[in-house]
């Protein structure tokens, strides 16, 4: 179902103008698309965690929630032909880009109607045709390769930036180093996002890291760097544009530090023995990004009967993909031996 | 009392060069250190410093000779005043040092990864040697051939791929402004320019990420390491990124990648520089690897391997890089990817080799043929995917098998032909297969240690004895 779609390839495109950065907040209508959208990745995940206590989605599964504000402001910022790579904490990647949740979730079941046709599941999903480029699993690999994928922009001088998501445990990984520099000296357009959820798996960041703040981690390099709320979608929209602008502008990598908090556990076999309950729960009482929007958006004119509206139809389109995810058949036996190398033309 | 000046050594491989200037004359007085004369091979130039005080009493080869053999006497010092100066013709006194900027040379590259560059080093002799081989049988006739080295097979490649795909380029450590750490890519910077003869800094596991992650937008990165030893920075790229997510994509996401350079041992370089990665890498289903052993192989693969819409590992060899051989000249001239090519017709036994062994199986093919042994050499050409059925029709026409590769025998390439000969043609075997490959230890740095650990010509002839029953 999906792969129609996806047939589309990067096309050369003139260079991008640099939008001018807004300073104000954002209207009415796009804080209401940032709700919806920030919701459709909550309800998704939530709908995610049953469907894997019922024993239909199998192995790892990182869930998202808490952090949707990060993926939903950054996408905002992003033009045609941009591209977005992330590390095995995906589905709400995916969704910001615009992939179906039904695609997306039928995936998580290991279903033929999955964007891998099942046979990447929750960590590894792409579509080119949304600049999605996955769902890597190994911890810090995918900075390297959006990095490659910003050379390929600048290669084909093409306008377009890369965005480079990973936590703050992978910032300890050594290729990300090596990507600062590579991005530096060719200056790569990447925005590097940090999202600094405080626990790589269980180790706190003060457990694992002697950089207290990540933002700098590009100073040897002079790449500028900034702490953003992560919390707030109009905060990291607004540090978005700074930093997309800085990438088309072609002045070289950015890198933004997302402080972010994600409400559940790594994956879904997390004992949560690290932190308490009540450092959970005050986050959620007092920081949560789509409890932030809604009551930004009533206090700025929108009417109740406008956000039911919203969550009505995000209900849906979640129900509409779990009805999917258990329906489509298992992929066909043939599907085992397909795919592993390209055909010569 | 007087002492030679022999001919020094820019690198482990090099065996000649051209003496392409005295900066002293006859008669001269030298301080130890002063520099005496200006050497150059193909890939680069050296200075030649005396390493005692003496007189130059007579300068044994002119300037501009070229082809001045290692270790040859090229002049003749009088001790002077200290009269013990007296360093015989097999120890050379001269001493070489690099000239920097542009002309410099692999040593130093090798340097910078922590190998050590032996100077007069000992070479493989019946590697280095001029393979004497009977004409290989033809496959198809590309027409007229030119005999060209393997290195310049390789840059002719690179050069009419990317001349017909602007999507193409190269990216590798000194790949660009010094030409290339062992001058594959001579040229290349100059034709191309900067954006499509990138150089990296020493980087392998990022930069190697970087040309995956341009790959998967269809962009055809080579990505040179300067040697395989350093490709293992970059394994998980190579694995998990690479060679996996077309799959994991359900087929949306290739990777047109072609990871190159040489493989194996070199000559002296010890341990850490000195392996063989072909069943690392044919291990894993996603990646195809090739291993070319001639110039016609080197090109006819490279040239495949950039074409192929999958991650291909080209496994080159340095000590091949300067061995000439007989290469088809036509524009189109390209090799398929898995399939082998028999290099000799035999009847006795059937040799398979890849790479730098199938040179030596050929010589040992030479030999057993003056005993009365007839050997039919396959050279692979391709590890992955593996084209067994060459090798089976050749093993149900000698009915016996002799594998030979430099990698350990363990978990090796040989041990997996032996199983699949044995999976289709068990019953066409009259004898168990044996294998020859390098020993069970890490490469040593003694010359004669590293001779003892590498496939020999003797190894060869003698596992074909065990497999003929002739011993």
């Amino acid at each position: 179902m999906v792969k129609g779609a996806e047939a589309g390839t990067t096309k050369r495109r003139g260079r991008a103008k640099a939008p001018p950065a807004d300073s104000s907040a954002l209207p009415q209508e796009r804080l209401l698309q940032a709700y919806r959208d920030m919701l459709l990745i909550r309800r998704f995940e939530e709908k995610a965690g049953q469907l894997y206590g019922m024993g239909l989605i199998g192995g790892f599964c990182h869930l998202y929630i808490g952090q949707e504000a990060v993926v939903v402001g950054m996408q905002m910022c992003l033009q045609p032909g941009d591209q977005v790579i992330t590390s095995y904490r995906d589905h709400g990647h995916m969704l910001a880009t615009g992939m179906e949740a039904r695609g997306v979730m039928a995936e998580l079941t290991g279903r033929e109607g999955g964007y891998s046709k099942g046979k990447g599941g929750s960590m590894h999903m792409f579509s080119r045709e949304k600049g999605f480029f996955g769902g890597h699993g190994i911890v810090g690999a995918q900075v390297s390769l959006g990095t490659g994928l910003a050379f390929a922009n600048m290669y084909r001088d093409n306008g377009n930036v890369c965005l480079t998501y990973y936590g703050e445990g992978a910032a300890n990984q050594g290729q990300v180093y090596e990507s600062y520099n590579l991005a530096a000296l060719f200056k790569l357009p990447v925005v590097y996002i940090i999202e600094n959820n405080r626990y790589g798996m269980g180790t706190s960041m003060e457990r694992a890291s002697a950089s207290k703040d990540r933002s700098k981690d590009g100073a040897p390099w002079n790449i500028p760097g900034e702490q953003v709320d992560g919390m707030d979608v109009e905060a990291v929209r607004l540090a978005g544009e700074r930093a997309v602008a800085h990438c088309r502008e072609g002045k070289g990598p950015y890198i933004l530090e997302m402080l972010t908090y994600r409400y559940r556990g790594h994956s879904m076999s997390d004992p949560a023995k690290y932190r308490t309950r009540e450092e959970v729960q005050k986050m959620r009482e007092q920081h949560d990004p789509i409890e932030t929007a809604r009551k930004r958006l009533l206090e700025r004119g929108q009417d109740e009967a406008g956000l039911k509206t919203v969550d009505d139809d995000v209900k849906r389109i979640v129900a509409e993909a779990a009805d999917f995810a258990q329906s489509s058949p298992e992929p066909d036996e043939s599907e085992l031996w397909t795919d592993i190398l390209v055909e010569a033309r | 009392m007087g002492a030679t000046i022999l001919m020094p050594a820019l690198s482990p491989t090099m065996t000649e060069g051209k003496l392409a200037r005295w900066l002293k004359k006859e008669g001269d007085s030298v301080a130890a250190g002063d520099v005496i004369a200006e050497i150059e091979t193909d890939k680069a130039t050296m200075e030649v410093e005396a390493v005692d005080e003496g007189t130059l009493t007579k300068l044994l080869v002119a300037e501009g000779t070229e082809n001045v053999a290692v270790n040859s006497p090229i002049a003749e010092i009088d001790g002077g005043d200290g009269g013990n100066a007296s360093a015989g013709p097999q120890q050379p006194v001269s001493n070489a040092t690099m000239q920097g900027g542009e002309t410099g040379a692999i040593a130093e590259q090798a340097e910078d990864h922590g190998a050590v560059a032996a100077r007069g080093a000992q070479e493989r002799p019946e590697a280095k040697a001029e393979p004497k081989m009977p004409a290989a049988e033809p496959e198809k006739d590309w027409g007229e051939t030119k005999s060209i080295t393997v290195r310049e097979a390789l840059r002719d490649a690179m050069a009419a791929e990317m001349r017909a795909d602007d999507k193409v380029f190269l990216m590798g450590e000194e790949v660009a402004q010094y030409q290339g750490a062992y001058k594959i890519s001579q040229g290349l910077l100059d034709e191309f320019g900067p954006k499509r003869v990138v150089d990296t800094p020493i980087t392998e596991h990022g930069f190697t990420g970087m040309a995956v992650g341009a790959a998967f937008t269809g962009l055809k990165p080579i990505v040179e390491f300067m040697t395989f030893n350093f490709s293992m920075q970059a394994i998980d790229q190579i694995v998990n990124s690479a060679a996996k997510t077309l799959y994991m994509s359900g087929g949306q996401l290739g990777c047109p990648i072609v990871f190159r350079g040489p493989n194996g041992a070199a000559a002296r370089v010890a341990a850490q520089h000195s392996q063989d990665y072909a069943s690392w890498f044919a291990h894993v289903p996603g990646l195809k690897v090739v291993a070319p052993w001639s110039a016609a192989d080197a090109k006819g693969l490279l040239r495949a391997a950039i074409r192929d819409p999958n991650p291909v590992i080209v496994l080159e060899n340095e000590i091949l890089y300067g061995q000439s051989f007989e290469c088809p000249t036509a524009e189109d001239f390209i090799l398929p990817i898995g399939k082998a090519k028999v290099e000799r017709q035999g009847k006795d036994v059937t040799i398979v080799a890849y790479s730098i062994e199938v040179g030596l199986a050929m010589q040992a093919a030479e030999k057993l043929a003056e005993e009365g042994i007839e050997a039919e050499v396959v050279n692979l050409r391709t590890i992955r995917p593996l084209d067994i059925d060459t090798v089976v029709a050749s093993v149900k026409k000698t009915n016996r098998l002799v594998t030979v590769e430099e990698g350990w025998a363990f978990s090796g390439i040989g041990g997996e032909v032996a199983m699949q000969v044995i999976e289709h043609a068990f019953d066409h075997l009259d004898a168990p297969p044996v294998r020859v490959a390098g020993k069970d230890v890490p490469m040593p740095y003694a010359a004669n240690l590293e001779k003892l650990a590498l496939p020999t010509i003797a190894d060869v002839i003698d596992a074909v004895k065990q497999a003929t029953y002739r011993k």
